[in-house]
C-alpha cells in the first residue's frame, strides 16, 4: 500500500503524454513536410523513428546496466525495479529497432538483414536481455533474482563493445562504420523532435513499469498475514 | 593460494570418479559432428570449408552439457552451501570450477579433432597451434559459463536457461575461435590469426576477471 502511494503514476502518464505527442509532431514533420532524399525517395522516411529508437535503446540499457550496479553495491529494491524496467524496455526498443532495420534494408539493400556490425550487435544484445528477462522469470527468490540479474545484466553490457568488434574484424570485407553525415536541417528537425518523442515515452513507461514492479515486490517480501487471534 | 589448491584438488576428485560424464560429452560432441555432416551432405570441398564452425559449434553444444553438470555434485546434501560457510574464499571456488571446466573441455575440443579430421577430410597443418586455439576459445566458454551453470542450477529450468544466456554472450568467441581455425587449416595469408587470438585474449582476460569479482555475489546468500 505504502509502495504505491508514493509513487505517484501521474509524473509517468504526463512524460507518455508528452512523449506521444513529440512523437506525432516529429512524425507528421518527417512523413509529409520533410523533402524526398536523393538516393532513397521516400523509404527513408524511416530512419526518423529508425535512429530516434536505436539511441533510446541503447539509453534503456545503459540505465539497466547503471541501476543493476547501484543495485550490487547499494542493495536496495528499488534498484531492482528500476533495472527490470530499463532491461524491458530495452528489450522491447531492440525488437523494433531490428524489425524497423528489416523494414528499411528490404528496398534499400535487398535484403531484410545485413551482417553489418550494429545490427548483429543488436541482435546479440537483444537475446542477451530476452535470456536475462527470462532468468527473472525462472527465480522465485526476490533476493537471488535481483543480484542473479544483476550480474547477469552487467556481464551482458560489458561484453557488448567486444561483440561489436569482433563482428566488424569478422566483416571486414563488408562495410566499415559509416561516419555520420551531415544532415541538413529540414532532416535534423524531425529527427531530434522524434528523438525526444521516444525519450519521453520511454521514460514514462519505465516509470510506470518500475512502479509495477515495486508494488509486486512489496507483495512478494511481505511477511504473511498474521493468524487471528482467537 | 591455499584455497585455491584445496578446491583444485577437490575438483580434480570430483572429476577423477565421474569419468562416464566426460564420456559421454565427448560422446555427444561426435554424434553431434556426426550429425552437423548431413546437413550439408558428402561434399568433401564444402565439409572442409565448414569444418571449423562444425567444430565449434559442436563443442559448444557439449560445453552446456559439461556446464550443467557441473554444479550437481555441489548443490547435493548443500556442499556448496558448506564451503562458503567454511568459510572458503568465493573466488577461489569459482576459479577451481572454471579451471575444471576449462580443462575437461579442452580435452573435449582435442579429442574431436580426429573425429572431424576423419569425417569432414580436414587438413590439419599445424595441430599444436590449433590447440593453442581451442585451449583459447574453451577459456572464453568456461569463465562466463562456470558462473552462468552456478545461478541456473538453483533456477528452475535450469537446461533452458544456461544457453540462452551464455549463447549471446560467447558470441565474440564463436566468431574469434572460428575464424582462427579456418586460418589454421584452410591456410593465412595475410596472418591475421595474431589478432583472432589477441581478440580470444582480450575476451578471456575480461571474463575470467570479472566473472571471479561477481560470483561472490551470487553464491553468498
Amino acid at each position: 500500500m505504502a509502495v504505491s502511494d508514493r509513487l505517484n503514476p501521474g509524473a509517468g502518464y504526463a512524460l507518455m503524454v508528452v512523449g506521444a505527442l513529440l512523437l506525432a509532431v516529429g512524425s507528421y514533420i518527417g512523413l509529409f513536410v520533410a523533402p524526398s532524399e536523393s538516393y532513397m525517395g521516400d523509404v527513408y522516411r524511416i530512419l526518423y523513428v529508425h535512429v530516434p529508437t536505436a539511441w533510446n535503446a541503447l539509453l534503456a540499457f545503459t540505465f539497466a546496466f547503471g541501476s543493476a550496479v547501484a543495485f550490487l553495491i547499494r542493495g536496495d529494491f528499488k534498484w531492482d525495479a528500476r533495472h527490470e524496467a530499463g532491461a524491458e524496455m530495452g528489450v522491447v526498443l531492440a525488437g523494433l529497432l531490428c524489425c524497423q532495420g528489416s523494414i528499411w534494408a528490404k528496398p534499400t539493400w535487398g535484403v531484410w538483414w545485413d551482417w553489418d556490425p550494429r545490427l548483429t550487435t543488436t541482435a546479440v544484445m537483444f537475446f542477451a536481455f530476452v535470456g536475462i528477462l527470462a532468468l527473472r522469470r525462472f527465480v522465485e527468490d526476490p533476493v537471488k533474482r535481483a543480484t542473479w540479474s544483476a550480474v547477469a545484466t552487467i556481464i551482458a553490457y560489458v561484453d557488448v563493445p567486444i561483440v561489436y568488434f569482433s563482428v566488424r574484424w569478422w566483416n571486414s570485407l563488408h562495410q566499415m562504420q559509416s561516419s555520420p553525415e551531415t544532415v541538413s536541417a529540414p532532416f535534423l528537425i524531425p529527427l531530434r523532435t522524434n528523438a525526444f518523442g521516444i525519450l519521453f515515452l520511454m521514460a514514462g513507461l519505465i516509470t510506470l513499469r518500475t512502479r509495477l514492479a515495486r508494488m509486486r515486490l512489496a507483495q512478494e517480501m511481505a511477511p504473511p498475514l498474521p493468524e487471528v487471534a482467537s | 593460494m591455499k584455497q585455491l589448491a584445496a578446491a583444485l584438488y577437490k575438483e580434480w576428485l570430483l572429476q577423477s570418479r565421474a569419468l562416464a560424464q566426460l564420456l559421454a560429452v565427448l560422446v555427444f560432441g561426435a554424434t553431434a559432428l556426426l550429425l552437423f555432416s548431413f546437413a550439408v551432405g558428402p561434399n568433401y570441398e564444402l565439409l572442409r570449408a565448414i569444418a571449423p564452425g562444425f567444430l565449434w559449434l559442436a563443442l559448444l553444444l557439449s560445453s552446456t552439457l559439461t556446464l550443467a553438470e557441473s554444479f550437481q555434485a555441489e548443490m547435493e546434501h548443500r556442499a556448496l552451501e558448506g564451503q562458503i560457510l567454511l568459510p572458503a574464499n568465493p573466488a577461489a571456488l569459482y576459479y577451481a570450477k572454471a579451471l575444471a571446466n576449462w580443462a575437461q573441455l579442452t580435452l573435449l575440443g582435442i579429442a574431436l579433432v580426429p573425429l572431424m579430421v576423419a569425417l569432414y577430410d580436414a587438413q590439419l597443418p599445424r595441430p599444436l597451434a590449433l590447440a593453442g586455439i581451442i585451449a583459447l576459445g574453451t577459456a572464453g566458454l568456461s569463465a562466463p559459463g562456470t558462473l552462468y551453470a552456478a545461478m541456473t542450477h538453483q533456477a528452475r529450468s535450469r537446461q533452458t536457461l544456461l544457453p540462452l544466456l551464455l549463447f549471446p554472450l560467447v558470441v565474440p568467441v564463436l566468431i574469434a575461435a572460428v575464424k582462427a581455425t579456418s586460418l589454421l587449416m584452410l591456410g593465412d595469408p595475410m596472418s591475421q590469426i595474431g589478432s583472432w587470438a589477441l581478440l580470444l585474449i582480450t575476451f578471456d582476460a575480461i571474463h575470467w576477471s570479472l566473472c571471479g569479482l561477481l560470483f561472490g555475489r551470487v553464491v553468498e546468500d
